[in-house]
């Protein structure tokens, strides 16, 4: 188990006996979508972030938008906590249950309603799959952008809540750039719909507000997408180079020409090797960096910009470069780096996966603390890079049968999330803060900053039922973790009570 | 960089205002005093907090003072081959970051380029509290706490004063070229989705009632090669720049006089636009229709929602019509909620968005 506490007491001050709930709820529910017992609770006891385990009180498996309304009208009444899930695949403990709560499981709003390709318009329920879309979408040429490495398990709704990225966000944007609306059941039980399919709305933006919420504003039982076409044609080349540094200046390189390449991926030499031995993608294992690039467009188009960007290459110093002489070969060069992290796994026991943005030219500078950071618990990382957007993915290797050794993993994985913070990034950039990275949140914002994000979340959820414990920390755990950023030595709103 | 930092002065007249509960309203260059429902209260003016603080062309931010001319910052992105994607519009010339964000208002480019919120990375504000907040940051990614940056892109001011502003900029493209081609109306829509699909570069789609205007960006190669497939006629680069600048700015002659209201439409794709009135200017391949005349004001609202789409009162006061068109009961719920959240005093541009989200 993690080394602190998963949650505080504020978090826990639902202690409501939920048997009067169960009753009522078995009155609106069918059989199976109750579950009460600890074998079936088992099942949803931690998310893509395994080591982070607890049980909730019970799980409910909706089948109707009326069922969710239901559901959290009573969870209302009766003050009990609600965690909502999709396909459970959160990096930062996002869906992990809370002890006193009910774990709303999604999995049964699993239909695509429509797909407008007329109008280039999906619009599916929450539990859908991302991959799953752009399949549905494929026989009309289109589909939808946002890629997510998880992308054939992750479901859409759960893609909103964290505002989900992938191999393509510079060029094609996040989760909150292709969504158009979502339907959203407030905490009470009511049903709106946030957004249209027209390209903008009267109003404040909520619809943005509700990217990357966390399930802690509403839950979402719709969401309609925007699709794009295929592109005509793409290209992907893979470029190697003698040390990173020179690597991230060619990036800067190929941005200061003006190309936008619709993916460019960065992986260091340990990444590389472990990508290689998994897959035998024909990486060049002597390099201590490669760059993936993806051009997409027009054959007119991509042929400018391959030339445009070889050249590019090879002025920053590429020692060599190797273009997919046909869609077998893409498909090659991009499975070593989508099979990062599995390739990651066979190499150590355990790995522990974080998420930092940072301003692109920090990034050598950045490597090289991490590998100090690293070695001094005794621990290698490995890493991979979003090179066009600046996300970086280190991989701490770690044995958690070893005494200490996930302890030590975290302490790491802390030290560079304010490592991220220190050079002008941020602590996650794709997979959300969840219970994961909620002490390190209190790096990033000074107080004030939090106490409005209290404030947004009242406005939502009044009585913070929704994900209790998760994304934004209290200023008491704030002050706990020692990091909060007082002012004028003050808390801000001396005369409010600290939960 | 050039400028200077006046936020701390903003900061403490805001919480002045706060503790007197006196009104106030936020103004730049004034360019778009006539967007939104009129505002009572004193003036607080952000042009002296100007400034370009940080530009790095590589790492497609820029990040400037609120008060900074738009026009500024265009030039200092033209000046690195880059630019802005969402083309802002520049009324009378004028306009501040501060504006352009807090009104969220695009160009014609909007639909195939993104959106004003879409660029925006982070901001610092002062919320109705006095208290001076930074939000988001200067990087592509960034899911850390809830999305304040966006929320307050588009919100005219209500939820806090904006003070800074880190965009995310985009290289500018070696080609464009306008082209006019004979259609109707109703084929925006299926004219736009096949030059799209054949991978035109498409950046700006306009219908004057008379012809349509395509406007493509990109490499020399595919602006090349959209000129030999469309059948149409390129204008002059200057002209054709002009008329694009002349619709962004609203110069252009079907904007001109006041004695008729503007209305904005925003449709959603394949909407036929030619049925909610006689003079008419189809932007934003359909999806955004510019009206003039004197459409009675709820049926066009009732219209316009049925199809999944909004009617706003862009220019021109009618007695008794909002600018914007009303929300649902739980929005409008939230709206409040938010507002109080932010500006618990109600002394930010009240009333500007929704007269009743200052309700308490």
């Amino acid at each position: 188990m993690p080394a602190h506490a998963l949650f505080r007491d504020e978090d826990l001050r639902f202690d409501v006996d939920v048997d009067p709930l169960i009753d009522a709820l078995r009155q609106v529910l069918p059989e199976e979508g109750l579950i009460v017992h600890e074998a079936g609770l088992r099942a949803y006891e931690c998310d893509g972030l395994a080591p982070y385990k607890q049980l909730p009180r019970l799980v409910v498996v909706p089948e109707t938008i009326e069922q969710v309304q239901t559901v959290l009208r009573l969870c209302h009444e009766a003050g009990v906590p609600v965690v909502t899930r999709g396909s459970g695949t959160s990096l930062s403990g996002g869906s992990l249950p809370h002890p006193q709560g009910v774990l709303l499981a999604m999995g049964k709003f699993n239909r695509i309603r429509e797909i407008d390709h007329h109008r280039r318009i999906a619009r599916v329920e929450p539990g859908v799959r991302n991959l799953a879309i752009t399949e549905a979408a494929a026989p009309y040429g289109l589909y939808y952008a946002p890629d997510p490495s998880s992308q054939i398990a992750c479901s859409i709704g759960g893609n909103v809540g964290e505002n989900a990225g992938g191999v393509h966000c510079l060029k094609y944007g996040l989760t909150v750039h292709n969504v158009l609306a979502v339907k959203v059941i407030t905490m009470e039980g009511e049903l709106t719909t946030i957004g249209s399919e027209s390209l903008d709305s009267p109003g404040l933006d909520l619809l943005a507000l509700m990217h990357g919420s966390e399930g802690m504003l509403g839950v979402i039982v719709e969401v309609t997408v925007k699709l794009l076409p295929n592109p005509l044609t793409k290209q992907v080349l893979m470029a190697s180079f003698a040390d990173v540094e020179s690597g991230g200046h060619a990036v800067a390189g190929l941005i200061a020409r003006g190309i936008i390449p619709g993916g460019l991926e960065m992986m260091d030499g340990a990444a590389i090797q472990a990508a290689e031995d998994f897959v035998q993608a024909g990486y060049d294992t002597d390099a201590a960096a490669i760059l993936i690039c993806e051009l997409d467009g027009s054959e007119a188009e991509v042929a400018d910009q391959l030339k445009a960007v070889d050249e590019c290459l090879r002025d920053h110093g590429a020692t060599r470069i190797q273009v997919a002489a046909d869609d077998e070969e893409k498909a090659r060069f991009w499975a070593g780096r989508k099979a990062a992290f599995p390739a990651v796994g066979r190499i150590s026991p355990d790995y522990y996966c974080m998420d930092g943005t940072i301003p692109r030219k920090q990034l050598a500078y950045v490597l090289r603390r991490i590998s100090e950071i690293s070695a001094a618990e005794a621990l290698e990382t490995v890493n991979v890079f979003h090179a066009g957007d600046g996300n970086l993915h280190p991989l701490i290797l770690f044995d958690g049968n070893q005494p200490g050794q996930l302890e030590a993993a975290e302490r790491v994985g802390s030290a560079i999330l304010q490592l991220c913070v220190e050079v002008g990034g941020t602590v996650t950039g794709e997979h959300g803060v969840g219970v994961e990275k909620i002490n390190e949140m209190c790096v990033q914002f000074a107080g004030a900053e939090i106490e409005q994000f209290h404030g947004i979340k009242a406005a939502f959820d009044e009585k913070g039922l929704l994900n209790p414990g998760k994304a934004i920390p209290t200023l008491n755990r704030c002050a706990e973790f020692g990091r909060l950023h007082v002012h004028n030595g003050e808390l801000p709103h001396p005369e409010l009570e600290r939960l | 960089m050039t400028g200077t930092d006046q936020s701390e002065a903003l900061r403490e007249r805001v919480a002045d205002a706060a503790e007197q509960g006196e009104a106030l309203s936020i103004t730049g260059s004034g360019s778009k005093h006539f967007y939104g429902n009129p505002v009572q209260g004193s003036a607080l003016d952000i042009r002296a907090h100007r400034g370009i603080i940080s530009y790095e062309p590589t790492e497609l931010v820029l990040t400037a003072r609120a008060g900074t001319p738009i026009v500024e910052i265009e030039e200092a992105l033209t000046a690195e081959g880059q630019r802005l994607a969402f083309e802002p519009p520049q009324f009378n010339g004028g306009g501040t970051l501060g504006g352009v964000v807090a009104a969220g208002l695009a160009g014609p480019r909007r639909p195939y380029g993104g959106a004003v919120r879409d660029m925006v990375l982070g901001l610092r504000l002062i919320n109705g509290r006095g208290e001076l907040m930074r939000f988001g940051g200067e990087v592509m990614k960034n899911v850390a706490g809830y999305d304040v940056a966006r929320l307050n892109t588009g919100a005219l001011g209500t939820l806090g004063v904006i003070t800074e502003v880190s965009l995310k900029v985009l290289p500018a493209p070696a080609a464009r070229v306008t082209l006019e081609v004979e259609a109707d109306p109703t084929q925006c829509h299926d004219l736009s989705e096949q030059w799209l699909r054949n991978g035109r570069p498409l950046s700006g789609m306009i219908h004057d009632g008379e012809r349509l205007y395509a406007r493509f960006e990109g490499t020399t190669s595919a602006v090349d090669d959209a000129v030999a497939a469309i059948d149409g006629k390129a204008l002059e680069p200057a002209a054709a720049d002009a008329f694009w600048q002349s619709i962004r700015d609203q110069r252009h002659a079907f904007f001109a006089g006041d004695e008729e209201p503007l209305w904005r439409i925003s449709l959603p794709p394949a909407s036929d636009p030619t049925v909610y009135g006689e003079r008419f200017l189809i932007d934003w391949s359909g999806q955004q229709l510019w009206l003039r005349g004197h459409p009675e004001p709820h049926n066009l609202r009732a219209r316009a929602a049925a199809e999944g789409g909004s009617a706003t009162l862009f220019r021109g006061r009618i007695d008794g019509v909002d600018a914007f068109p009303p929300l649902d009961a739980v929005q409008a719920r939230l709206h409040r909620n938010i507002k109080k959240a932010f500006d618990p005093h109600g002394i930010l541009n009240p009333g500007r968005l929704y007269p009743d989200a200052e309700v308490s």
